[in-house]
């Protein structure tokens, strides 16, 4: 009831203020940026508007794109799903713009896929997220689990020695998605069903004293135990908190965690987390001129020189340099010349190498663990030794390994079934 | 047992000891050779390098090894690229100024573009841990020699179990005596002779430690082949009486600890709504906004400790007067400004006050920007009292606990014997009689209001040490304040106590069977129940006043 009437008025709200009205200008090509800029979702998606915003100046300094000048036109989808589908809709059929770089949430991404998909329009999505989906209309360059997960447990079994487990989760689709593949991963290398404890709660939950307590009960029994967490924005504070302050230290029982970034961590005092460790694909203390330039780029832009880069941020900087490639080789805007230019496209990544986008729409990355630092900041502690392919339908789920993607003429289907050898109905 | 204490005197104390104690020794050319040698491979990239020349300082014997091994616990240990020499910085500041880490000298502060800290990982920091205690066994603080010997149990071995003899024959603290005994114990535990064992087995069923538990549980194993771990039969017995009488004392410490965990979710949610039950018991306004007057005050936090970065420790007491006001001007400017054109209409109050709560987020997300800010936990407030093995108290939770009930108490003493508490409840129970005896209705009004609203800022300085501040705060607390009053009953300070503490310890023993999500809808669930049978909530107002 509440929420419903948040949603109305923050919708109100949005639309009278919404930014960026386009005059048609013949000559620039537009570039739609959906990320909220109010409520829940503010706190991390505005950044990467910024960062949209500076890609696209960088981008016209270097004399723009065919010729023409990008123009942003960004939006403000207010953190509430429906409208994103909205404002995705204005984007593509009363803005026209060539392609959109946004969401952050996966029902975000859900809410809108179909609108793209109806209107044929192009999505480069940038965060980390539980895969099992590869749609025509969209361009993934955050990881999928096996581009972070996956690693992350590797990672922890066999250089940390973890025999003991426990999966804490915020209850949504993601962590539920990755838990379940995590889980049965761990019991396919051998990991008893009592060795691992899964737990979930509710958004924004503060209140951590007893799962934390239940934490150090199941990491006293000898075995070495580690914590998997996919806790979602605000409610990791309180935990990390309260983790700090129950004494349950790094070297014990280390916490390696999906959503927690520099971004997130300039919001905490970071000095009773120290050694808690954190998989991605980028971390700002990456040591390479590229990372040096790009973090130079971003503090002169922001005006603010204690702005801190994070993953998403250099997923929509791979996400735009492919676009801007693949427009290049089509030499036109078109999503349908688009999407068939960018399979194959190399981009730079921020850690030194380079990305490639896949016949599934995913890139392949680098996966590196970092450990939390008292400034803030992450130490590499570990990385792959080389690019990881991103896999659409995760391989130890027994209903999705079978499912293929691929967007070349080979099979031209999101979710083919290699076993009865078709493509199924729906379209993503 | 103040480990709190003991861990901020801890690292200069004990460098104090280990000198006195080595001046003695005399260190020799080859202990230095050994450091060095040590430090050479801290210049490795590799932490399994790295790791080994841990191993290499602490066991050479030096007089410089303890304060090298703290710094690079700590983060402050430096190398100078240009010419190798590592440096110890004294804090965290970028001014900080800095000693040869070899010969301790003191060079002041130095240029920093050349140095580079040198990075630790978590086996690194574990093997750091451990290589400390043995050298801290004889730390004045008994605090600190507890932790030692426990940080040891889980290495016992005959260099070690000498080293704790040794404490032992020395130590007079009954507590370290206590875990030295334990260790010894927990080592006896493997001897071939059976009395030993069994008088091991009677020292360790009185310790808690989850250490102990482990090591008795797996001393009663039996093999595949049905023989067991322990031969003699008596011993056996002891340990498995030794094993139920510890379960039997930890499930005891378990259920206190989970009324503490309730009692301080509890006290949260009375803070919360405290001021709720002012403004939407006493004056009957519903106020959506309640939740960003939180907000508010946890800003107020961060702005004053912002304001005294070198008085941390200080700031949340100065926090405390700063958000009170903060929010209570906000408050009357509310009440002024919107509330008074609508007593009467409830529906609209609602959307009004709805309305301006989202202004105040917008409003903090356009100044402060969407992203969270660090508010900082001062030293007293972090950590915990750790009574036994088995149970230990948070301080941030305690102090919450009692800043709390100090609030509450104060509260109650404002309206009962003040002369603004004495006209607030004359205008709740009957404006128009209150107005004919001269109390200014519109002056007690907006009054009321600022004290709801200031309390208000008092629950944002404690939940600035619990959660996140940011925009979203006010959010995620105003459903339970609102659930808090009207489940108490709306009008009663002391029915919102019995209220939140309540919800918090049925929260608290519910969240172990039913996993965090279920036991907050059931909760939910129950109240909604509760209503329909008695709308007034728990302890509701009598009388002609209930009905105006």
């Amino acid at each position: 009831m509440k929420l419903r009437a948040q949603a109305l008025l923050t919708a109100t709200i949005a639309a009278l203020t919404s930014v960026g009205t386009p005059v048609g200008a013949a000559d620039t090509i537009k570039v739609g940026v959906l990320h909220s800029l109010s409520g829940t979702m503010a706190i991390s998606e505005t950044t990467l508007k910024d960062t949209m915003l500076m890609l696209i100046d960088e981008q016209n300094k270097k004399g723009g794109l065919l010729g023409k000048k990008l123009e942003a036109v960004v939006v403000d989808p207010a953190s509430n799903w429906p409208l994103f589908a909205e404002k995705a809709r204005q984007l593509l059929e009363k803005d026209k713009v060539a392609a959109v770089f946004g969401c952050w949430t996966s029902v975000s991404r859900k809410s809108v896929l179909p609108v793209f998909e109806e209107l044929n329009g192009l999505l480069f999505y940038p965060v980390q997220y539980e895969g099992e989906e590869s749609s025509k209309n969209v361009f993934y360059t955050g990881a999928a689990p096996n581009q972070q997960a996956i690693p992350a447990v590797d990672y922890l079994m066999n250089d940390i020695k973890v025999k003991r487990w426990v999966l804490a989760g915020t209850d949504y689709v993601y962590p539920r998605t990755t838990n379940k593949i995590l889980e049965a991963y761990l019991k396919a290398k051998g990991v008893a069903a009592e060795d691992i404890m899964i737990n979930y709660t509710p958004f924004g939950h503060s209140d951590w004293q007893s799962i934390v307590a239940d934490i150090k009960k199941f990491g006293s029994t000898g075995k070495k135990t580690a914590v998997v967490s996919t806790i979602n924005g605000d409610a990791n504070v309180p935990f990390y908190k309260e983790l700090g302050n129950q004494g349950v230290k790094a070297e014990d029982t280390p916490v390696v965690a999906f959503s927690v970034g520099e971004e997130e961590l300039s919001g905490i005092d970071t000095k009773p987390l120290v050694g808690h460790l954190a998989a991605w694909n980028y971390f700002m203390s990456v040591d390479v001129p590229i990372n040096k330039e790009f973090i130079k780029t971003w503090h002169g832009y922001i005006k603010n020189p204690k702005r801190v880069t994070n993953d998403p941020m250099e997923a929509h900087y791979i996400g735009f340099n492919m676009w801007v490639k693949a427009v290049e080789k089509a030499k036109s805007t078109d999503p349908a010349a688009v999407q068939k230019a960018i399979i194959g496209v190399e981009a730079p990544n921020l850690t030194g190498g380079t990305a490639k986008m896949l016949a599934n729409h995913h890139i392949t990355k680098p996966v590196l663990i970092g450990e939390i630092q008292g400034d803030g900041q992450f130490e590499t502690v570990w990385q792959t030794e080389g690019l990881v392919p991103g896999d659409a339908w995760s391989d130890f789920l027994p209903d999705s390994k079978i499912i293929e993607a691929d967007w070349t003429d080979k099979l031209n289907c999101g979710n083919y079934n290699t076993v009865t050898k078709k493509c199924s109905g729906q379209n993503f | 047992m103040d480990r709190r204490a003991a861990r901020g005197h801890r690292a200069p104390l004990v460098v104090l000891s280990l000198l006195a104690s080595l001046a003695c020794a005399v260190p020799g050319r080859a202990d230095d050779a050994a450091l060095i040698a040590g430090l050479e491979d801290l210049k490795s990239s590799s932490f399994a390098t790295k790791g080994g020349a841990v191993a290499k300082i602490a066991d050479s014997g030096a007089a410089r090894a303890l304060p090298i091994l703290h710094a690079l616990l700590a983060g402050h240990l430096f190398l100078r690229q240009a010419d190798g020499v590592f440096l110890i910085a004294a804090d965290d500041t970028a001014e900080s100024t800095m000693s040869d880490a070899v010969t301790g000298t003191d060079l002041g502060t130095v240029e920093r573009g050349d140095l580079k800290k040198i990075g630790i990982n978590n086996q690194m920091r574990g093997g750091l841990t451990t290589a400390l205690a043995r050298l801290s066994l004889r730390d004045p603080h008994a605090g600190a020699r507890t932790l030692a010997v426990e940080s040891l149990y889980t290495s016992l071995n005959d260099e070690t179990l000498t080293l704790l003899r040794d404490a032992l024959a020395d130590e007079r603290d009954d507590g370290v005596r206590a875990a030295l005994q334990t260790a010894l114990a927990l080592a006896d535990l493997d001897s071939p002779a059976a009395d030993t064992r069994r008088a091991a087995v009677t020292v360790l069923g009185a310790s808690m430690h989850s250490e102990v538990r482990n090591k008795l549980e797996a001393h009663l194993a039996t093999a595949d082949d049905g023989t067991p771990h322990e031969p003699d039969a008596a011993v056996r017995q002891a340990a498995t009486d030794a094993l139920a009488s510890i379960d039997r004392m930890r499930t005891v410490y378990g259920l206190v600890e989970t009324v503490f965990f309730g009692l301080s979710l509890g006290f949260v949610l009375v803070l919360a709504a405290t001021g709720l039950a002012i403004t939407f018991g006493v004056m009957g306004v519903i106020n959506m906004a309640h939740g960003e007057l939180m907000m508010l005050g946890a800003y107020a936090t961060w702005l004053v400790q912002q304001a005294m970065p070198h008085h941390l420790e200080l700031s949340l007491f100065a926090a405390i007067p700063v958000a009170f006001l903060v929010s209570g001007l906000a408050g009357i400017a509310i009440e002024r400004g919107v509330v008074r054109f609508l007593y009467g209409r409830p529906l609209e109050t609602l959307l009004a006050t709805f309305g301006l709560s989202l202004i105040l987020q917008q409003g903090v997300r356009s100044i402060f920007s969407p992203l969270n800010r660090a508010v900082a936990t001062p030293q007293w407030m972090s950590g915990q009292l750790v009574l036994n093995g088995a149970l230990a108290i948070t301080y941030n939770r305690l102090y919450i606990i009692v800043f709390s009930i100090l609030v509450f108490l104060a509260l109650v003493a404002i309206l009962r014997f003040t002369t603004l508490g004495l006209q607030v409840r004359a205008v709740s129970q009957n404006r128009g009689m209150a107005r004919a005896m001269g109390v200014r209705a519109g002056w007690v009004d907006a009054m009321t209001f600022g004290l709801g609203s200031g309390v208000a800022g008092l629950a944002g300085v404690a939940l600035s040490q619990l959660t996140n501040v940011g925009p979203n705060l006010g959010q995620s607390h105003i459903v339970d304040s609102f659930m808090v009053v009207v489940f108490g009953g709306v009008g009663n300070l002391w029915g919102t106590l019995v209220a939140g503490l309540s919800l918090g310890i049925a929260n608290k023993f519910l969240e172990p069977f039913a996993g965090a999500v279920l036991a907050k809808i059931s909760v939910l669930v129950f109240i909604i129940l509760f209503i329909q049978r008695r709308p007034r909530g728990l302890f509701p107002h009598r009388g002609r006043a209930a009905d105006a």
